[in-house]
């Protein structure tokens, strides 16, 4: 199925929900709408669904303009944030509402495609218990089913797994990125996180503050963020952004530190007009062993955060504030005088309005 | 200390709960008794046990019909009640359109007016209609207390639904009579009971409005208990029979809501 948003606008009394965006989902695949709480994901999903009509702009299914048909007429699933279920309804007349409701099947039918639903998200057990006895985790599955025993051609989540625990959320998201890859649906999938983009692969649609800045194959949305605010909302820990400024030899930061650029690179930079720029540093970019070609960034420990496996070190540097992320557990001595290394080819580089000049080389580039 | 605290506690809650039961208690004690008893001595349990009071009241036609027309209008009043009330309720919760707060003020402060308000009105219009001396006049005339009542707890109830519950109905494919009817009625039906309740309460004991608007054919209980006053001097003994009598139905109802009327609290509503 291939949708489509023409110069669609969401306007809520005098608030501007969503500005004007033009959108053709990639069909047969998952669309990740990442940004941040209030970035107009919600109201995007909700556009795209048919419960709400956009207050300018048109929608398309397959062409056909679908605007301000109610969602009963249309043919798609959704999944909310919050575990939505028939309380008054046993799990397995929960899955098997759409199906009721479509005809033509058959009870035997209509009981199998249940069980078989049911088995693929583990809820098997509990087919004959009312969502309410069951946990969480168990009910949002619930909800997953029914979202996929309807087998539309449009399937929606909105943040589906936020109000899961970590461990419950893993391994839902591996079940999800399994089903959506045997499904023949156009997915989209909103969260606020942008690994769970990453980890959901697919193509990612970067939105924030109503505007939609950027959508593409995931990797390369991460990889290549247009602006400024792609990468700033495409970076969990934040990408590190410090003030430059160009010089011949490559880029100069704040105390004189000098960062002498790749040669494809230096191109471009000889193009700017401008001078000044804004360097972005992902935070396991930076690393505390030397290698040969490392820029050395200089400070001093604010605080060091260990969360598992990783190390989030915050480092009031002669360049600006930075944050490290380490692979491993590192311990490190608050207000110490620390080093970290950064190789140039690993910068992005971006003018003074937010346009990204320079982004580092990553496999399976264009 | 503490043992001497508990003790005055238990003690003040004994004392209280005596102070309310006694009335009712007095009134059930009479209603076993003879006139002449009631009227002679002073006695906390009937001398002469006697059941000659309630036998009066379920033989005596102009007594049990009191009863008979009470409950037929207040049973037509509560279905009319909440059958208005659900939909405006629905729309109260789920929609927002130009005045809606205004309206839902409006209705509520229906209920704040005193019937007597209403009865010159009422009588005119009624009269008019050939509607007087009718069960569904009473009915009618009890809506404009009982509907903003029912409007205001089902909406409370209503709006403590997930919305997306019922725009998950809809993209499941579900017609809105179907998606009311089938799975809002049955997550609801808690705050139907409780407004089901006070339309109940309020009707059942409501005076001015129902000895107005009837005469002979649609008289209630109430009504009828205010004419036991004759030649012979008050007949107390009835009297009292004819008053446990009426408690009866609200303790039932209340017995049958009780635990709804303690979410209907937890909601913020009732």
């Amino acid at each position: 199925m291939q949708l489509t948003l023409e110069g669609v606008t969401k306007r809520v009394g005098a608030a501007m929900h969503l500005y004007p965006l033009d959108f053709a989902l990639q069909p047969h695949a998952v669309t990740v709408l990442l940004g941040a709480t209030q970035a107009g994901k919600t109201t995007l999903m909700r556009l795209m669904a048919g419960l709400d009509v956009p207050s300018q702009g048109r929608v398309l299914v397959d062409g056909d303009n679908v605007t301000g048909r109610p969602v009963r007429e249309r043919n798609v699933a959704m999944v909310y944030q919050q575990f939505i279920n028939y309380p008054s309804l046993r799990v397995a007349d929960n899955i098997a509402s759409p199906l009721k409701l479509r005809g033509g099947l058959d009870r035997a039918t209509i009981d199998q495609r249940v069980r078989e639903l049911a088995a693929k998200l583990h809820i098997d057990p509990f087919l004959d218990r009312l969502p309410a006895e069951l946990s969480g985790g168990q009910q949002q599955r619930v909800a997953l089913a029914r979202a996929l025993a309807k087998e539309a051609p449009l399937m929606l989540l909105d943040e589906p797994l936020v109000n899961l625990d970590y461990k419950l959320r893993e391994e839902l998201r591996e079940e999800l990125s399994a089903l959506f890859a045997s499904g023949d649906s156009t997915v989209v999938y909103a969260t606020t996180e942008p690994t769970e983009a990453l980890l959901l692969g697919g193509y990612t649609a970067v939105l924030d503050a109503g505007e939609l800045l950027q959508y593409g194959p995931t990797a390369e949305v991460f990889h290549r963020p247009q602006s400024l605010r792609v990468a700033r909302a495409f970076s969990d820990p934040p990408i590190n952004l410090l003030a430059g400024s160009v010089v011949s030899s490559g880029i100069q930061l704040a105390a004189e530190v000098p960062l002498a650029v790749p040669l494809a690179a230096a191109k471009t930079l000889a193009d700017v007009t401008e001078r000044s720029v804004t360097v972005g540093i992902r935070a396991g970019a930076l690393r505390v062993q030397a290698q040969p070609g490392d820029v050395a960034l200089t400070g001093r420990v604010e605080l060091a955060e260990i969360s598992g496996s990783d190390t989030f070190v915050h480092v009031a540097a002669a360049v600006g504030p930075l944050v490290a992320q380490l692979t491993g557990v590192h311990y490190f001595e608050l207000g110490a005088a620390i080093s970290l290394y950064l190789d140039p080819a690993q910068l992005y580089v971006f003018d003074a309005r937010g346009a990204l000049l320079i982004a580092p080389a990553f496999p399976g580039a264009r | 200390m503490n043992e001497a605290r508990f003790r005055w506690r238990t003690l003040f809650l004994l004392g209280y709960l005596l102070f309310a039961l006694l009335p009712i208690y007095w009134m059930v004690n009479m209603s076993f008794k003879t006139n002449q008893e009631i009227l002679a001595s002073f006695t906390l349990l009937p001398q002469q046990f006697t059941l000659a009071n309630y036998a009066t009241i379920f033989t005596d036609a102009s007594w049990y019909s009191g009863y008979i027309n009470s409950l037929i209008y207040v049973a037509i009043n509560m279905v009319i009640s909440i059958a208005v009330a659900l939909p405006a309720a629905y729309a109260f919760s789920r929609y927002s359109f130009i005045g809606d707060k205004h309206v839902f003020f409006w209705l509520l402060t229906n209920r704040m007016t005193p019937p007597a308000v209403f009865l010159l009105p009422f009588f005119q219009l009624y009269t008019t209609l050939g509607l007087m001396d009718t069960h569904i006049a009473v009915a009618l005339a009890h809506l404009v207390f009982n509907v903003p009542l029912a409007v205001w707890i089902l909406e409370g109830f209503m709006s403590g639904i997930p919305r997306e519950i019922d725009e998950t109905a809809y993209i499941d494919g579900y017609s809105f009579p179907r998606f009311f009817f089938t799975i809002f009625l049955p997550l609801i039906k808690s705050g139907v009971g409780v407004a089901a309740f006070f339309c109940f309460m309020f009707s059942w004991v409501e005076l001015l409005l129902a000895r107005t608007l009837t005469s002979v054919d649609a008289k209630p209980i109430v009504s009828v208990m205010t004419r036991t006053v004759s030649a012979s001097g008050m007949d107390w003994a009835v009297l009292a029979a004819a008053g446990t009598l009426t408690i009866l139905p609200g303790a039932v109802v209340i017995w049958f809501v009780r635990h709804y009327i303690a979410k209907g609290f937890a909601m913020g509503r009732v």
